[in-house]
């Protein structure tokens, strides 16, 4: 009989102490060499201490939370040697068995890891490196910052300050592995500006953008949208558009635009909510007998919204005529406040940039807004072949305050339906 | 009257400006340097390189003229030697030629225009110079200061004549009889020891208790020793107070001294460039009597460097170098400062001092854990076989950790150690990095590797 002692082994370079997380046996309990007793938790992992003996566990020197110095006892165990005590500092890789397989939940050892030779230390859970807002600061105050030139080089290009960085190696230098370690928690390494120190200019938000700024984040905080996006067949009215186009004489040229807006003008018969204005201080909405129609414009100071008044009583030339002499007046600074006012429904188109949907926001006090989304040829089902056809969406939104789902699905019916037989925009009743 | 302009502007073509030259060349900046002489300033032209050839051809001449005594050791016998110093100067102005020339080539490489003349500066963006050709005025966008700096003239001792600053010193075409060294710095001391081999009588006066004052008194000793071997005479706590009639005066506790000397070389130190060439009208904030940098070489105006000696103490070739790198890569937008723990610093005296780091001193004044381990050379074999014994190497470190804070060393040709010294502190090596590395046997580095093993109490071979 001997009693073997159990000693904390150094478990990792630089670790002059570790906590106890865990005690896996108590006095009396038979232990067999190489089964799990504890586990201690050092700064950087939690290792898993194993017996070096077989036999009863007769003395226990931590508890749960104590913090001991390496190399102080740790559990004392009477075996069946013949021998008298002797003292180990748990497995000496010398001397080490291979361990039993590793449970699942034990994480590799890594490469970095000084625990690699010893088989009898499991690595099982690596905490990540202190680099900022730790409790402790990674050195004393005023301590040298301790890395060799490639560290610091490395460092200094990915933009870390190494003074905030813990330092693992020998007298608390910052090695390679230090660095790995905090890329590795980090995610990656920082992207540095490649044109040199990063500046930034200072733009004051003034004029117009400042009214764009403040009515966008009212109608955006204010009104719960509902967008809703359908694909519309605009095969005809391209080909009655260039054919108006042919025939124009010295009337303006034709956009989709105008046609649009005539086709709005003539939903407004069956879906008369839509077009209106919320005074939603006063709980009340204004219908219009009248269609004015505000057009979304790019101008160089920013978005402008120019009011077609009247659009129920102008024909397509009359409407594209009046929608270029307006934009031109936004963007050459002359719209009069009358033609920036008053819009009951609002277009919001970017042509060709006008993607395949948007989520436009409404105009304020109006209830709706029509974006109008890129035309491209795409091949259509038409029951037997795919065909060709010019196709575009449209995207609306819809003040969910006033304007039900339903009608505004009725809504964006309508304008389909309108868009694909264009005949219809024509008809009286 | 013509204009140019440029990305970068580098004023002096001297060991700091034409590397940083040659790296805003490299980063595809448009650079011009300035320079009124040849290229590679004082160390390359008047300093450093031709001191080392001095230097060598002394040894040389001394080794054969010890020889002629009859005395040596090694059995050599040989008639006395003469030395024709004209022709010594030749060759030394050869080697100083192919140097300039070299970094001529080099800033070509890099795409560098180089303009010869004297420049003023006009404001922090222009410069004027006046060349050969006449005047021509210069705008950029960064400009490097690179002045660099001149020796200090003593008011009673006005350079001229027989007063002679390094320059005249190491061009001079006969060896003196008698020569007087004011000033026992690191310069003041190799040239007098070159010249005390070449046969000249030297005194050297010195105004404070000890030659080398800004190192310890250790660090010196053998130095004073061999100087004393070689006849040359040391007042200490002496001021030079005139030169008459072949004789220097200087003041001492005890009365004047009179000193005969043919020749008087005043090394009692270097000031920067400043006033000459305008840089005082910039306005810059300054740091005593020089330029004040940041880590980054920056002056306190935008877009406007300064690296080298005009930015202070140590006036070193190899710190001004380390500058004109960062000063270049800074101007390049690289992330680049100066983060270096250590600036080797060599006197090419006998037996050679290299001082890196810490002095003990210092460390002991700002950590309480600051130990020395010193091994001597002569329990070196190969310091043996070179007949040369006198001095040792001394590792300043911490005694916990064994952190390396500075390491210096004494010997005949201890200087190749600069680089081992300042890499050990660089790469923040302890005394077990040092210890167990393998160095060669039989060499003088072997003493490193010892001391340090001193240091960890598990000397080998002592």
């Amino acid at each position: 009989m001997g009693i073997k002692t159990i000693r904390l082994p150094d478990v990792g370079e630089g670790v002059t102490e570790a906590e106890v997380t865990e005690i896996l046996v108590k006095p009396g309990d038979l232990v067999r060499e190489d089964d799990p007793i504890a586990a201690v938790m050092t700064d950087k992992a939690t290792v898993e201490i194993t017996s070096a003996y077989s036999g009863k566990v007769i003395w226990i020197g931590g508890e749960v939370g104590k913090t001991l110095a390496i190399g102080s006892d740790l559990i004392r165990i009477e075996d069946e040697s013949a021998g008298g005590d002797d003292t180990v500092p748990s497995l000496t890789p010398a001397e080490a068995q291979p361990a039993p397989a590793s449970t699942p939940s034990m994480a590799a050892q890594t490469e970095s890891c000084p625990l690699k030779a010893s088989p009898s230390l499991k690595v099982v859970e690596t905490r990540p490196n202190a680099i900022t807002a730790t409790a402790t600061p990674p050195r004393a105050e005023g301590a040298a910052v301790l890395a060799s030139p490639a560290v610091r080089a490395r460092a200094k290009e990915a933009g870390i300050d190494l003074r905030q960085v813990v330092g693992s190696g020998p007298a608390g230098r910052i090695t390679h592995a230090d660095l790995d370690h905090l890329f590795h928690n980090a995610g990656q390494a920082l992207p540095r500006n490649p044109s040199g120190p990063e500046t930034v200019e200072t733009v004051k938000v003034v004029g117009l953008r400042r009214m764009i700024a403040k009515r966008m984040s009212e109608a955006n905080a204010t009104i719960p949208h509902i967008t809703v996006v359908e694909e519309v067949d605009v095969t005809e009215i391209e080909a009655l558009r260039v054919k108006l186009n042919e025939a124009r004489g010295d009337k303006p040229k034709l956009t989709i635009l105008p046609l649009i807006a005539a086709a709005l003008v003539k939903a407004k018969e069956s879906c008369p909510k839509i077009f209106a204005r919320y005074d939603d201080d006063a709980e009340e909405v204004h219908y219009s007998n009248a269609v004015h129609i505000g057009i979304a414009t790019m101008t160089e100071a920013g978005l402008m919204v120019p009011v077609v008044r009247n659009a129920q009583a102008l024909s397509p030339y009359q409407l594209a005529g009046e929608i270029t002499r307006l934009s031109e007046a936004c963007r050459e600074g002359k719209a009069k406040r009358e033609e920036l006012s008053g819009s009951t429904i609002t277009i919001t188109s970017l042509g060709p940039l006008g993607a395949i949907a948007t989520t436009p926001i409404i105009n304020k006090p109006e209830v709706a807004i029509l974006g109008v989304n890129r035309m491209a040829v795409r091949p259509s089902w038409n029951g037997s072949a795919f065909v060709p056809r010019t196709m575009m969406n449209i995207s609306a939104s819809f003040d969910h305050r006033i304007i039900d789902g339903w009608d505004a699905a009725v809504f964006v019916q309508r304008m389909k339906t309108l868009l694909e037989t264009p005949a219809l925009i024509f008809m009286k009743d | 009257m013509t204009d140019l302009s440029c990305k970068v502007l580098v004023l002096g073509a001297g060991p700091g400006g034409y590397v940083c030259a040659i790296r805003a060349g490299q980063a595809g900046l448009d650079t011009i340097i300035v320079e009124k002489a040849a290229p590679g300033g004082t160390c390359l032209n008047v300093g450093c390189i031709p001191s080392k050839a001095l230097i060598h051809a002394a040894e040389q001449f001394h080794a054969v003229a010890e020889a002629a005594t009859g005395n040596s050791a090694l059995g050599i016998t040989t008639a006395s030697p003469k030395i024709d110093l004209s022709k010594t100067m030749g060759w030394k102005d050869g080697i100083v030629r192919q140097l300039t020339g070299g970094v001529g080539g080099l800033l070509r490489k890099a795409g560098v225009r180089k303009i010869e003349g004297e420049a003023r500066i006009l404001d922090g963006k222009t410069i004027e110079v006046r060349t050969a050709e006449g005047l021509s005025r210069i705008s950029c966008e960064s400009l490097v200061i690179a002045t660099g700096s001149v020796p200090i003239e003593v008011p009673s001792l006005p350079f001229g004549s027989n007063i002679l600053s390094s320059t005249e010193a190491l061009s001079l075409q006969q060896v003196p009889e008698t020569l007087a060294i004011v000033g026992g710095g690191y310069i003041g001391l190799e040239i007098g020891t070159a010249y005390a081999k070449l046969g000249a009588k030297v005194t050297i006066v010195e105004a404070k208790a000890q030659i080398l004052p800004q190192y310890d008194a250790e660090l010196s000793k053998p130095v004073l020793a061999r100087l004393k071997a070689l006849g040359v005479e040391v007042h200490l706590n002496a001021q030079a107070a005139g030169y008459e009639n072949g004789v220097l005066r200087a003041k001492t506790a005890v009365g004047e001294l009179k000193i005969a000397a043919r020749k008087v070389l005043v090394t009692v130190g270097r000031r920067p460039v400043i006033a000459e060439c305008g840089v005082a009208d910039l306005g810059l904030d300054m740091q005593g009597r020089y330029i004040k940098i940041n880590g980054k070489c920056q002056t306190s105006m935008r877009g406007v460097y300064a690296i080298g000696d005009v930015t202070g103490e140590p006036m070193l070739a190899h710190r001004a170098m380390a500058q004109g790198e960062i000063a270049a890569a800074v101007i390049a937008g690289e992330a680049a400062n100066w983060d270096k723990r250590a600036i080797p610093a060599v006197c090419f005296t006998d037996p050679e001092i290299v001082v890196v780091g810490q002095l003990p001193e210092e460390a002991r004044a700002v950590n309480a854990e600051a130990a020395v381990a010193t091994y001597p050379l002569r329990a070196n074999g190969r310091a043996m076989t070179l007949e040369r014994t006198d001095g040792f190497v001394r590792i300043v470190h911490e005694k916990a950790s064994g952190l390396v804070l500075g390491i210096q060393a004494v010997g005949a040709g201890v200087s190749e150690f600069a680089g081992e010294f300042a890499l050990a502190l660089e790469m923040c090596a302890t005394l077990t990095d040092i210890a167990a590395t393998i160095h060669a046997h039989p060499t003088l580095g072997e003493t490193v590797q010892e001391a340090a093993l001193a240091g960890l109490s598990k000397a080998l071979h002592a």
